[in-house]
């Protein structure tokens, strides 16, 4: 039994989604071997040797695979795939991409967003915005799936000793190109791996206010992201959304500013270890899932708090 | 050129999903079901490429129950020309859809086939791929934006640090995020109207496709509850309990 884990990075780096994909890939157990494809990636390959519990590097250098399109990416992993029972992929935008073309090519089922490795084939993931839990048996020969990040700690970036090889690049598509992004320039932590987030929903009333939790979140270190509603008014762009189709999150604190907590906004972060909620509105189903609730005007209550903690 | 939407029924995204009690999945007798959210942006992307003159019929497919049906009728009142049911009472798994879906596509031969992302059910996001890959059609997910470029789409996507773009080659797999457009109401005589258009069955046996799965659900079970914590009464009081109760900051 062997697993093989296609490497997200970014500017040289691992991104910590495919750190929490090793620890799954362990509780799997066997051999976990990494793919990292890029341009001019030697430097990322020598990296993913280094993490714990890797036994081999697979790098595949190609000027193509500069952008992650799902087409280059997921021929690479089929030509790499033989032997594997495992391919796993981190659910992120990037792995969600790619991960059910290889189980259509390899003529499986994908197993999206595991959240629980039970066996080396039953998983546990969540269902209808994580309102259920549906516990899945595969019988498949090759198990393709996607990893939940937040739901697997991290596996320890130094301390591996695994062996780089390097590998054929598969056949490159005619059919899609690369043609730019607009990225936030944020200093703030990722949101996805944040220990603190702060997000506005509707109540923050439109983008400036905003400015409000960006104050606060300098002071905690802390991400900031949004619900929906904020997403869909235009408050605040779409990568600060947190919920059911957006991200999801688990920090130690999550604080919820303005957000009432639809079903859909609650699937993306109920499983922060704490959750505050501040609402003028005592009835939002926010404070259902509050670990401390404030009942108050935000405009009166983000003041305060951004001086109570700058004189901490 | 055809473009072929997507449209599934499911819970509709108000009602809260319960657990049926023998743990086999979710109770959906006697539930309000409606269009996935995703799909009836795909009905309106795919109307909005038709009234700008680059399509010229829009078939509504659904694979599901003869229920589904009413699934279709909504596309078609949206303004749809066409629906297609494949009908079976099997929950499918992304899989066999793409599979049901490219026989569809190889018989109808569209230059666009535009689905959501994802199924508010089983929140899978595997379909679409799937069907780029089973068909070699291009592939753009998460689409903010979808422009015509010749030949070729230019489609803005939603990824996880903002926005791309990418440009693909006709025909393409587009799959619909939230922020792509707002899809419009049912007016009461293109309701009236959707009934009479055409709206083809095909029993799932007579596609001649395999939909076997290797993926069983083992059962489904609530998830933990979380438990309300306390109101706290003022600021003071939130920062004091987060710092030396919680001890988060």
């Amino acid at each position: 039994m062997s697993t093989l884990i296609l490497v997200e990075h970014e500017d040289g780096d691992i991104r910590p989604a495919t750190l929490s994909v090793v620890t799954a890939a362990t509780a799997l157990g066997g051999d976990v071997h990494l793919l990292v494809a890029g341009n001019d990636v030697a430097g990322v390959a020598e990296k993913a040797a280094k993490i714990a519990g890797v036994s081999k590097v697979l790098v595949a250098d190609h000027a193509a695979y500069a952008s992650e399109l799902a087409e280059n990416l997921s021929a690479l992993v089929i030509k790499h795939a033989d032997g594997y029972s495992h391919i796993l992929f981190a659910a992120t935008a990037a792995g969600k991409n790619v991960m059910p073309r290889v189980a259509a090519l390899l003529n499986v089922s994908g197993i999206s967003d595991i959240i629980e490795v039970n066996s080396d084939d039953t998983f546990v993931r969540p269902i209808y915005a994580g309102n259920a839990l549906a516990t899945v048996k595969s019988a498949d020969a090759v198990k393709v799936i996607g990893v939940r990040t937040t739901s697997f700690d991290a596996a320890a970036s130094e301390g591996g000793t695994a062996s780089v090889e390097s590998v054929e690049p598969a056949d490159i598509s005619d059919q899609v190109s690369f043609v730019g992004q607009e990225l936030s320039n944020s200093d703030r932590p990722e949101l996805t791996s944040a220990g603190i987030v702060v997000s506005g929903g509707r109540g923050m009333q439109n983008g400036e206010n905003f400015s409000m939790l960006d104050d606060i979140a300098g002071k905690l270190n802390a991400a900031v992201g949004a619900s929906r509603a904020a997403v869909d008014a235009g408050f605040v762009p779409n990568e600060y959304q947190v919920g059911q189709t957006g991200k999801v999150v688990a920090p130690d604190l999550y604080l919820a500013v303005g957000i009432s907590g639809a079903i859909q906004h609650l699937a993306g972060m109920k499983d922060s270890k704490i959750i505050v909620a501040i609402n003028k509105d005592e009835e939002a189903p926010i404070f259902q899932v509050a670990d401390y609730g404030l009942v108050a005007d935000l405009f009166d209550a983000l003041p305060e708090l951004s001086e109570a903690l700058a004189g901490a | 050129m055809k473009i072929i939407v997507g449209v599934k029924r499911v819970l509709d995204y108000n009602v809260k999903a319960r657990v049926k009690a023998d743990k086999s999945g979710i109770e959906l007798a006697n539930v309000k079901m409606s269009m996935n959210p995703f799909d009836e942006i795909a009905v309106e992307e795919a109307l909005r490429v038709k009234e700008a003159g680059h399509a010229d019929e829009v078939i509504a497919v659904s694979i599901g129950s003869s229920q589904s049906q009413e699934t279709i009728r909504t596309a078609l009142a949206m303004g749809a020309d066409r629906g297609i049911l494949i009908e079976t009472d099997e929950l499918l798994e992304p899989l066999a859809i793409a599979k049901l879906f490219k026989h569809v596509v190889e018989k109808e031969e569209p230059g666009l086939v535009i689905l959501g992302k994802q199924a508010i059910d089983d929140d899978a996001n595997q379909t679409g791929q799937m069907l780029s890959a089973l068909t070699g059609m291009s592939q753009a997910t998460f689409a903010s934006k979808v422009e015509f470029d010749g030949d070729h789409l230019k489609v803005t996507r939603e990824v996880d640090a903002g926005l791309e773009s990418i440009k693909v080659k006709l025909p393409s797999i587009v799959t619909t995020d939230l922020r792509l457009n707002e899809p419009r109401y049912a007016k009461l005589p293109n309701i009236m109207k959707a009934k009479k258009k055409p709206l083809e069955t095909i029993p799932v046996a007579d596609t001649g496709v395999d939909i076997s799965s290797g993926l069983s659900v083992v059962e489904v079970n609530d998830p933990p509850k979380r438990e309300a914590g306390i109101i706290v009464n003022s600021v003071a009081e939130l920062v004091d309990k987060l710092r030396n109760e919680a001890k988060v900051i």
